[in-house]
């Protein structure tokens, strides 16, 4: 056979198929900051165009204590792909944990924002443009870092029955990049929302 | 090419024998669980197939309505209906799933790999699709919720606000055209990612990506336009179901909202589409001309980099669809030369295809009767195209029926005769028997015929003052004559395309035996059995050169010896 005989020559192969669940993930992340984008494009688009109020500048606050945590969960998460790498799974479990949590902290203080919102303020999603476009976008970010938290947490379980082991350490390094997704969107939603267009 | 086959022998793999034995039952959960790629892409193609047939009901419906003036054969109501389910069919539930059908049966074949990437989202992308055609043709039955009979949806397949408010569209026909094209775009998104990723990470060992066949190339292209251009219309979609069952005011122009974003939104999706649609297209035609001009393609880095500018400023042409909506004057100049652009790589295809042709000695199969045909329309589909990217001349005759004419020149003219083109070149590989000749000659040249009938007059019309999307027409405009000559076209198109489908299934019965290689052709799926096995491949190929079968059949004149 005369293919099967050649010497194999020198392939360009930068992306072996172990690489595949990060090119994909790469894909979904293209294909979710399209959606993003055109929920921020409307967001700008309408800021300042309510017929009536509450304006941004009446009502948010600028959710610090939420944003530290988020992006610490960042850091976190960091910290447990690098346990797992090396086979230690009781340090994984611990940063993974935290990783919950941190990403709780933001969703919960999420809720206490838009409780506050509805019922002192009184902008809901129907009451203006600007409360359609922020509960939106907020809210488009805010179900993702709930299906973050899902997916953490069925990790987690798997991780608290002992299925977790060294080689699954480049699945949990693709989970990672969506969490690391979720928490770069944020800074363009904190931006927008709470900076750019009060 | 017994000489080739010889040397081919040694990789061969014998079939396992037919599953005919097995009962209808078990073959039936076979087709419904199987996460192979080629069995998904079959499922792709058949299930397009069958919405091709429902699609062309529609548009038939509309002829019937349309060729004399003043005709009572459907009501305003059902026409609104039959325009806007003929438009969101055709593309959401013809083009995408037939052109993805192929793309999964073909790009793991011709980049020696076994499987796509991700087998079993393969599996759920194509059954989500399924889900968005069923849910999107249940609004006949359950369109407006409880109350008695049902209605499709009929705000017209870019459902324009403020038509889609809940004011003006009562019950639920809308909102099944949003879920259906929602829930289907998730099975997009799935299918591009996976092609995406398995051209990027499954090539077998010395397949470059500059020796990628140019169909793995157009694809992979494909795939990165579609991540980028039908979230945006999953945003939009979301952001109108939020208007209209939470109170939201995106598009509520009473409240603030601007009816004039979802346009800008719908064709941030809408043109790109096209190009989505159109690039699997030309990767049909840079697989088959050359194997029927006998000739390598012409300018292959140069179809690469006219692949990837197209791809590039087709995100930036979408709002030559909003001309005549009154946009300033510096916007009007940036979508005129955008779109003029975009027929400068054009252009470069088409020369190269016909480098391709040029000199070579062609054999004028079924396949290539339909790239030739695919050459002359879609050049003509590209000129009335750089006419309406002129603002001026949109002004006159944007929503007219010379744009109905223009679009589906492209669709029709360029896209569908590439897919039938597809549909017989590979039909031998995918059934392994040979379609009939002779059917196929009759089936080019009648729907060539009823093509120009319909299309060809369809401009003039337009150009006469018919606006695009109205239920009927009073005598005595000059439209009639023109309309007529239209519907009688369809008649003829009708015609090819039942020969088409009987050529395929008395073809699958009762065909000859196709053979590994029956065009002598160049790319790695002819190198296996046809249809080929589960596993593609006994032993994982090495190549060495863009025709790595060339190499195989030529070992005293390889290519690998000169590129």
């Amino acid at each position: 056979m005369a293919a099967t005989t050649l010497a194999l020559p020198p392939a360009e192969m930068p992306l072996p198929q172990e690489y595949r669940g990060h090119v994909g993930m790469w894909c979904l992340i293209i294909a979710e900051s399209a959606i993003f984008t055109i929920f921020v494009v409307a967001y700008l688009y309408y800021a300042g165009k309510s017929l009536s109020g509450p304006t941004p500048a009446e009502v948010l606050h600028v959710p610090w204590f939420n944003s530290v945590c988020l992006f610490a969960s960042s850091f976190t998460i960091v910290m447990a792909e690098r346990a797992i790498v090396q086979g230690k799974t009781r340090p994984f479990g611990i940063w993974w944990l935290l990783t919950i949590a941190l990403g709780a902290i933001f969703i919960l203080g999420t809720a206490r924002e838009w409780y506050h919102l509805i019922y002192d303020d009184g902008l809901t999603i129907s009451s203006s443009l600007f409360g359609t476009t922020f509960y939106s976008l907020v809210g488009l970010h805010a179900s993702h870092v709930i299906i973050g938290l899902t997916g953490l947490s069925i990790i987690m379980i798997c991780t608290a029955l002992g299925y977790v082991k060294q080689e699954h350490a480049p699945r949990i390094e693709v989970f990672a990049m969506y969490w690391h997704f979720v928490d770069a969107i944020w800074v363009v939603v904190l931006t927008v929302v709470y900076f750019v267009a009060r | 090419m017994s000489n080739a086959e010889s040397v081919l022998k040694p990789t061969l793999v014998t079939m396992p024998p037919r599953e005919a034995t097995k009962p209808l039952f078990d073959r039936a959960h076979e087709w419904i669980t199987t996460v192979d790629h080629k069995r998904l892409g079959i499922l792709y193609i058949v299930y397009a197939l069958v919405f091709l047939v429902i699609g062309g009901i529609e548009a038939t419906i509309m002829r019937i309505q349309l060729a004399v003036p003043h005709a009572h054969f459907v009501s305003p109501q059902v026409f609104n209906q039959m325009f806007t389910m003929h438009g969101t069919t055709m593309i959401f539930f013809v083009a995408m799933p037939v052109l993805f059908g192929f793309a999964n049966y073909f790009v793991p074949l011709m980049i020696g790999a076994r499987d796509m990437a991700f087998p079993r989202l393969n599996a759920f992308s194509f059954w989500m699709s399924a889900l968005g055609g069923i849910i999107l043709y249940f609004s006949f039955l359950g369109g407006s919720g409880l109350y008695g009979a049902g209605s499709a949806p009929d705000v017209g397949w870019f459902a324009y606000a403020p038509l889609t408010s809940p004011a003006f569209s009562l019950g639920h026909s809308t909102d099944y055209w949003i879920i259906g094209l929602l829930v289907s775009g998730v099975g997009s998104i799935g299918t591009t990612l996976n092609i995406a990723t398995t051209v990027l990470c499954m090539r077998c060992p010395g397949m470059t990506l500059g020796r990628m066949p140019l169909f793995a190339w157009l694809n992979l292209v494909m795939s990165g336009l579609v991540l980028v251009v039908v979230s945006p219309l999953t945003a939009a979609q979301i952001m109108l179901l939020v208007d209209r069952y939470l109170g939201g005011h995106f598009f509520d122009t009473q409240a603030g909202g601007s009816a004039v974003l979802w346009m800008h939104f719908f064709w941030i999706f809408g043109h790109p589409e096209v190009y989505v649609l159109i690039i699997p297209a030309f990767a049909f035609i840079s697989e088959i001309v050359p194997v029927f001009s006998r000739k390598p393609i012409f300018g292959y880095s140069i179809m690469v980099a006219a692949t990837v500018t197209i791809g590039f400023i087709s995100l930036g042409v979408w709002a030559h669809h909003m001309f005549t909506v009154g946009m300033t004057s510096y916007g009007n100049a940036f979508f005129v030369g955008s779109t003029m652009a975009i027929s400068v790589p054009t252009g470069i295809k088409i020369f190269n295809w016909l480098g391709t042709l040029w000199g070579g000695k062609i054999v004028f199969k079924t396949p290539m009767l339909f790239c030739i045909g695919f050459l002359f329309q879609f050049l003509i589909a590209g000129l009335t195209g750089i006419m309406l990217a002129a603002a001026p001349f949109d002004w006159q005759l944007g929503n007219s029926y010379f744009v109905v004419a223009h679009f589906h020149y492209v669709i029709v003219g360029g896209i569908l005769f590439a897919l039938f083109a597809a549909f017989y070149y590979w039909f031998p590989k995918m059934s392994g028997k040979m379609y009939d000749e002779t059917l196929g000659k009759w089936h080019f040249w009648l729907f060539l015929i009823g093509f120009h009938l319909t299309f060809d007059f369809m401009h003039i019309p337009g150009v006469l003052g018919m606006p695009r999307r109205i239920y009927t027409y009073e005598p005595g405009r000059g439209w009639e004559i023109w309309n007529l000559i239209v519907s009688i076209g369809m008649l003829f198109q009708i015609i090819g395309v039942l020969i088409f489908v009987w050529n395929l299934v008395w073809s699958y019965f009762k065909g000859k035996a196709a053979g590994n290689d029956p065009w002598d052709a160049w790319t790695l799926e002819w190198s296996t059995a046809s249809p080929p096995p589960e596993y593609n491949f006994a032993t994982i190929p090495v190549v060495r050169s863009r025709r790595p079968l060339w190499d195989l059949k030529h070992p005293e004149d390889p290519d690998w010896k000169y590129e």
